[in-house]
């Protein structure tokens, strides 16, 4: 191979240059070859990486000699700077308060730069240490057989026979078998105590606090509404239920978006779900309609809602909902539409449910039928 | 140096007296002289590995200042923004580590990018390792384990970036109890064991923290641990190269080539996430607000390798059934068990599909080239494709805005593509595969083109094609086809039909064994020279069926264990 190399040495560039679509030069592994080229390269160019060049050059070579002595420099460099910006870390920390946010911004900064120089320096430093300081040794360890010889296995079964007989396991049924039934209370205990993690759901999934006449609230303001404060056709507000406005393992299930319409936009079908009214105008006031705001596809809050198209987007999986139209699914995931909340107005002439949901809002769930 | 014996006297001193008592000096011997192939993709697993111990060291620095609880209190700190709002203690308690607590937000930005780099480092490195086929006997089991891993690092990831209580992870969460509610028979009870109750209760939170901190990380430790000694007893495998062979390991030891290269990796991958964690905001929850189930911003992202399971949702068409009276939520259950399951059920199984796929129950401890096994790299990318379409959907709503595409085009397109894009892929892959194969046939069989060209005495131009060197020889004839088992219908001396081809299954093993023998064969293919143009030149030419007699004629099977098959004997198909 290397004479190859050397009868062409005419081509010598061409061989430390390396057309592309042409194997690498070898690779440094044993071979006295790779040496040889490399030995041949190193005094014809400099531009190489050290290893390149001087891999493979006795320990007492000056080129080796001068070269190590650079490199110890420069790890050396590499660990003071680690120091200091080890130093600088301890520094900002003392120096360098929180409690606002621009402090805390020029806290993290100070801190960040120098923990990640301290770092890298500490790895360039170790790096360029094993790679240019220690000789390049390559070690050749046997594999040794995974599998236990013939001897061994056999002993080994002997052994297991010779103690399961001693131990009369097999030869005693009744042993074995009050062993195994006194242990398996012992086994279903833990499943057993972790009974009381959480109630049983009952009927929790089906019912929320709507009741009949409970006030719409508008989230935030808190507030209830006449069908006049809210006639901007186009609309959709949040409603929480009176009463529960901050209580979110209710509203979770409770919330409600209110939208409003222009006459005649709003065209909702009279369906009902095995005998159940699920949707229907008359649950409608003055072109106002209240769907949940729980997505009946997983449980995220259906929270855009687009005027133009009167779609109603959940954001998380695009399960989008016909508002006009009972809020049927007409795209993604979802497989049912938004339950509709019965509406009426009360002597106040605020908006109130007429009742509650006549079905479970959100997501599907296996006894739901 | 290490010739000379004498040790420094406190060594020889604490180390005697240690030794006296453990017998230390031998087990070390051992450790210190152990041999570590060097190849960079060997460096991925190291960065899973570091990963975890930052997450591990910063971890514990968080856990020192976090409360978990849900007990709503009234912000008043240094964030002024959000003064005087309800928020519960694990909010407030991470905004304070954030603003109130030094170094608390560089902690908390490293343990949530080291997060992240864990997991991508998990996946890149199975890559790896599928690739290549490191999972082969006996490094079953501890393939098992790397996704055992994978899997309880993605409830690790999501039970801890759902602690801090805010908007974003709150979302996340309510998915997640919603996708449980979705479990046939026992889903609304598993659902309401966790949370205690409905959702969201008070109770996940603290339920999760114990989980994240302890139970999971545990689990994972002893997982690691147990990885990383199965590697060591076993020994790493190394890629084709000269010298290397099935009953050799060849690299640097132990100490100090691979203390030294493995602490600097470790001060890098430091230091990079400490660099991140310094320029690139990650998880900012106070601009998310604290959690409000019916509040919700758009374009919400789980992190990265939850994207799958968000993808594979968001592509899901609507479908529900009822089921004896019971309501069957498809839209929720598929997207949530197939993709995973398939992903990581089929990697579990594959070393042992590929066991009985090619009857081959030999030792593997040199890796293959991708390439020299077109089936398994196709199957790898048709997966990688797989994953990546359900991955991108993921991020459909930024991918619409992004691209400038109506949202519900983009779903359309990923429905379409999870069933063709696996299927292009995988019949891709494999022409690439044998084309490299192809490629590298020429290249053993005539040498590689040398860039030089001489004008023959005739006056034609020809380009030298130059032999291969030992070393480039060594890694492309590590080429090992597996033996092609009895064809379906075949019987032996006595009439009986080959066990592998008896019914379905035997049929079905016979063509997938067909498939992981297709190879190209390499074989002197005359001295005519049939490729190309026919007008070989001399000179190059003559040396090049030299090197056709040493390479071709006698392969390097002296590298090759007794009964291992040398390359170029498979069967073309």
């Amino acid at each position: 191979m290397s004479d190859m190399e050397e009868t062409e040495g005419a081509e010598g560039p061409v061989a430390r240059h390396r057309v592309i679509g042409t194997p690498p030069p070898s690779p440094r592994l044993l071979g006295p070859t790779a040496v040889a080229e490399d030995r041949e390269a190193a005094i014809v160019s400099d531009e190489k990486g050290f290893e390149e060049h001087i891999q493979g050059l006795p320990p007492d070579d000056p080129r080796v000699i001068v070269h190590a002595s650079r490199v110890e420099k420069i790890v050396a460099a590499c660990f003071i700077l680690a120091f200091i910006a080890g130093c600088g870390f301890i520094a900002a920390y003392v120096g360098l308060g929180v409690h606002s946010v621009n402090k805390t911004l020029r806290s993290n900064l100070a801190l960040g730069f120098s923990l990640s120089v301290t770092l890298a320096a500490l790895g360039l430093g170790a790096l360029l240490w094993v790679r240019h300081l220690m000789p390049d040794v390559e070690v050749v360890e046997e594999r040794h057989e995974l599998r236990s010889d013939e001897k061994d296995r056999k002993a080994f079964g002997s052994y297991f026979k010779e103690g399961t007989a001693n131990s009369q396991f097999v030869k005693r049924p009744l042993l074995r078998r009050t062993l195994m039934l006194g242990t398996l209370p012992l086994i279903a205990a833990p499943v057993v105590l972790l009974r009381d993690l959480g109630p049983q759901p009952g009927t929790s999934l089906r019912h929320t606090v709507w009741s009949p006449g409970r006030r719409l609230l508008v989230a935030g303001t808190n507030q209830p509404l006449t069908p006049a404060q809210f006639s901007a056709p186009g609309s959709m507000i949040t409603i929480v239920p009176d009463g529960y406005s901050d209580n979110l393992d209710e509203l979770t299930k409770a919330t409600v978006i209110l939208i409003k319409f222009r006459p005649g936009e709003l065209d909702i079908p009279t369906t009902t779900n095995g005998g159940t009214l699920v949707g229907t105008m008359n649950w409608t006031v003055d072109n106002i309609v209240a769907y949940s705001k729980i997505c009946t596809h997983v449980g995220c809050p259906v929270a855009l809602y687009e005027q133009t198209t009167h779609h109603i987007l959940c954001p998380c999986h695009q399960s989008t909902f016909d508002a006009t139209k009972g809020a049927e699914v007409i795209f993604g995931p979802a497989a049912r539409p938004l339950p509709q909340l019965p509406l009426t107005v009360d002597s106040s002439g605020y908006l109130v449910a007429k009742s509650d949901f006549t079905q479970p809002v959100g997501p599907s769930f296996w006894e739901r039928g | 140096m290490s010739e000379n014996f004498d040790v420094p006297k406190a060594l020889s001193g604490t180390g005697g007296w240690l030794d006296d008592r453990f017998h230390g000096a031998r087990g070390f011997r051992v450790l210190m002289r152990k041999v570590f192939p060097d190849h960079w993709s060997f460096m991925l697993g190291e960065i899973a590995l570091w990963s975890f111990v930052i997450l591990l060291l910063t971890g514990t620095f968080l856990s020192l200042f976090f409360v978990p609880s849900t007990t709503d209190v009234i912000y008043h700190g240094s964030y002024v923004k959000l003064n005087g709002l309800p928020v519960s203690e694990a909010y407030k308690s991470t905004l304070n580590i954030s603003f109130d607590v030094r170094g608390g937000l560089l902690m908390r930005q490293i343990h949530h990018w080291a997060a992240d780099l864990f997991m991508a480092a998990l996946t890149i490195h199975m890559l790896r390792v599928f690739f290549t086929g490191a999972y082969r006997k006996p490094r079953e089991v501890n393939w098992l384990i790397g996704i055992l891993l994978f899997s309880l690092g993605l409830i690790e990831g999501l039970f801890g970036y759902s602690l801090p209580d805010d908007q974003l992870s709150g979302a996340g969460l309510r998915i997640f109890e919603g996708v449980l509610q979705g479990i046939p028979v026992v889903g609304t009870y598993l659902a309401y064991f966790l949370f205690g109750g409905g959702f969201p209760g008070h109770l996940i939170v603290p339920r999760m923290y114990i989980i994240h901190v302890l139970l999971i990380p545990g689990i994972l430790l002893a997982l690691i641990t147990a990885h990383l000694f199965i590697m060591f007893h076993q020994k790493h495998t190394q890629m084709p190269a000269k010298g290397n062979t099935e009953r050799n390991v060849t690299g640097q030891p132990f100490f100090p080539y691979f203390l030294a290269k493995g602490g600097a990796w470790f001060f890098f991958i430091f230091a990079a996430l400490a660099l991140l964690a310094t320029f690139a905001t990650i998880n900012p929850i106070w601009l998310y607000g604290p959690y409000n189930p019916v509040q919700i911003s758009s374009a919400s992202q789980p992190d990265w390798y939850m994207g799958i399971l968000e993808g594979s949702l968001r592509m899901m068409p609507a479908w529900e059934i009822n089921f004896l009276g019971h309501t069957l939520s498809l839209s929720v259950l598929i997207p949530f068990a197939l993709p995973l399951t398939i992903v990581l059920g089929g990697a579990a199984l594959w070393p042992f599909f590929e066991q009985w796929a090619t009857g081959d129950k030999s030792y593997h401890h040199t890796n293959d080239r991708p390439r020299n096994a077109p089936v398994r790299t196709s199957i790898g990318m048709a997966a990688v494709v797989f994953y990546g379409v359900l991955w991108a959907e993921g991020a459909n709503d930024v991918l619409a805005d992004f691209l400038q595409i109506p949202l519900y085009t983009i779903t359309w397109i990923s429905r379409v593509l999870i069933f063709v894009g696996p299927l292009l892929a995988y019949v891709i892959t494999r022409r690439i595969c044998l084309g490299l194969q192809r490629k590298d046939k020429e290249t053993l069989l005539h040498g590689y083109e040398s860039g030089i060209i001489r004008q023959l005495p005739n006056g034609e131009f020809i380009e030298v094609h130059k032999p291969v060197n030992e070393e480039a020889r060594a890694v492309l004839e590590a080429k090992k086809v597996p033996a092609l088992l009895p064809a379906p219908g075949s019987e032996d001396a006595n009439g009986v039909p080959a066990p592998t081809s008896r019914g379905a299954l035997g049929k079905f093993r016979a063509a997938a064994n067909r498939a992981f023998a297709e190879t190209i064969v390499v074989e002197a293919d005359g001295h005519g020279n049939g490729h190309g143009n026919g007008h070989e030149p001399a000179v190059a030419g003559a040396a090049v069926a030299g090197e056709e007699h040493d390479a071709v004629g006698a392969p390097s099977s002296a590298a090759l264990p007794p009964g291992e098959t040398p390359s170029g004997e498979g069967e073309d198909s």
